[in-house]
């Protein structure tokens, strides 16, 4: 139960509390750029929150067993070559060229299997799907996970996967609503100089308000989902986990 | 690049004003809206920027005729993560509370459409020099795009700017008047595209033939 309960919590966080377009700004271009119409804004949504979850997933895989301090694969391979028993791999500096590996290719997976199991959905969103690669959004998952998977809080997959599930369920809403209102604009008589990309920030700016109203909501769901739990001593040390404690968290993970 | 061949100080004088990555091209927003919160943050993250679209439009020029075409965009973001983990490296090594701050946002510097798109459009087609003086510009004209949203936005939400405080003391009464949302995000997006149409109103202004922004 406390493990479905920290998984609707990260849910919410990712989808509206914590917007990764409202509130990190990452996706921006995109958001400006292809949110002109609501069907492509969905399309695009939707071509976002596939090739999320998908990287997410493998990035989590990449970071636990390959890349992260003392990651069981790397170590094994590692302890085999050196003949060294006790040797323990740190490959963390390779992390920024794995996971834009990791985008690039998943993409293109993405793509092949889309054209080949759902040739409708392809003729729809086949503009949108190369261009994902330099989506913002896809390498701040990735990041995210990252950030949670060493350290203390020892992420598993279903964290990963629900974090990057519902991030692109938050761009996605962002930007269908973005659409929905620039569709209307048009009929409005939008003063010259603001005419495309600053009409559309300032509104993003008040729709961003608007996600603001959600904030403190994540908290109070995490006080009615985990009742006896001393929420703050667990909370306290979340944050900072790239220090020196990473080698000493690791042997406390639990396994998943 | 309208005309074909702008010599090696044309094209670094277009990257400040005339073709602003910020205000012009519309590149790299993520972090023009996301580390403009003070000016200490804009000015670190626009140095790395700089330092990795220099390196990376070197390196992409030198390597130029060896780049096969299908895979050049590949190509171009493997360069382009290598010096950014150079300077994350380097920032979480003498900067360490910067780094903090910026947090993801500088390895978010890999997917910045700017350095992609100088390299695809200067950098694998033009000789070292020419490269690197458009790197340069481009960088400098960066920097006065984050530069003019944190002074805004520092000023208005703290009063101060780069730390110093210029309006008011804190903990004296002058503190009613920050405005406290142009440190969160509505005010990023308020001051960028109150800045952009600003830009836009000048760009035509100063110069009627000028092209402004397509809508």
């Amino acid at each position: 139960m406390q493990y479905v309960g920290e998984l609707i919590l990260i849910a919410v966080g990712a989808a509206v509390v914590n917007n990764f377009l409202l509130h990190y700004f990452v996706g921006v271009c995109p958001f400006l750029g292809v949110s002109r119409r609501v069907d492509m804004a969905f399309g695009m949504g939707c071509a976002v929150t596939f090739v999320i979850t998908v990287a997410g997933a493998l990035s989590w895989m990449f970071t636990y067993y390959i890349l992260q301090e003392g990651a069981p694969l790397a170590t094994w391979i590692y302890q085999k070559c050196s003949g060294d028993p006790t040797a323990t791999s740190n490959l963390s500096i390779l992390n920024y060229l794995i996971y834009i590996f990791v985008i690039a290719s998943s993409v293109q997976l993405v793509e092949m299997y889309v054209r080949k199991f759902f040739p409708v959905l392809y003729k729809s969103f086949g503009v949108f799907l190369p261009l994902i690669t330099t989506n913002c959004a896809i390498l701040f998952a990735c990041l995210m996970i990252l950030k949670y998977v060493d350290g203390t809080t020892g992420w598993g997959i279903g964290q990963a996967l629900t974090l990057s599930f519902f991030a692109g369920i938050g761009f996605t809403i962002a930007i269908v609503l973005m659409a929905g209102i620039r569709e209307e604009l048009t009929l409005c008589d939008v003063p010259k100089p603001l005419k495309g990309a600053g009409i559309t920030l300032l509104i993003a700016g008040i729709l961003a308000m608007a996600f603001m109203a959600f904030t403190g909501v994540d908290k109070q769901l995490g006080k009615l989902l985990t009742p006896p739990k001393p929420t703050a001593a667990e909370q306290a040390p979340t944050g900072e986990s790239q220090d020196a404690t990473k080698s000493i968290a690791y042997t406390t993970k639990p396994s998943t | 690049m309208a005309n074909d061949g702008p010599t090696p100080l044309e094209r670094f004088v277009n990257g400040v004003i005339p073709e602003n990555p910020v205000y012009r091209q519309l590149l790299g927003m993520c972090p023009v809206l996301a580390v403009t919160g003070s000016m200490k943050a804009a000015m670190t993250m626009a140095a790395a920027v700089a330092f990795v679209l220099i390196c990376a439009n070197v390196i992409v020029s030198l390597i130029r005729n060896l780049l096969q075409p299908h895979l050049r965009i590949l190509v171009f973001t493997l360069t382009i993560a290598t010096f950014v983990t150079i300077a994350d490296r380097l920032l979480k090594a003498y900067m360490y509370d910067m780094s903090k701050e910026l947090g993801p946002y500088i390895p978010l510097i890999i997917v910045n459409c700017l350095i992609i798109a100088r390299c695809e459009v200067c950098a694998s087609k033009q000789r070292v020099f020419t490269a690197l003086s458009d790197a340069v510009g481009q960088s400098v004209g960066f920097a006065l795009g984050l530069a003019s949203m944190a002074t805004v936005r520092e000023l208005l939400s703290s009063g101060s700017w780069f730390g110093v405080e210029l309006f008011w003391k804190t903990g004296t009464a002058g503190e009613q008047y920050r405005w406290g949302l142009m440190a969160l995000a509505p005010g990023a997006f308020f001051t960028l595209g109150i800045l952009l149409g600003a830009a836009v109103w000048i760009g035509s202004m100063c110069n009627k033939n000028k092209t402004t922004l397509e809508a």
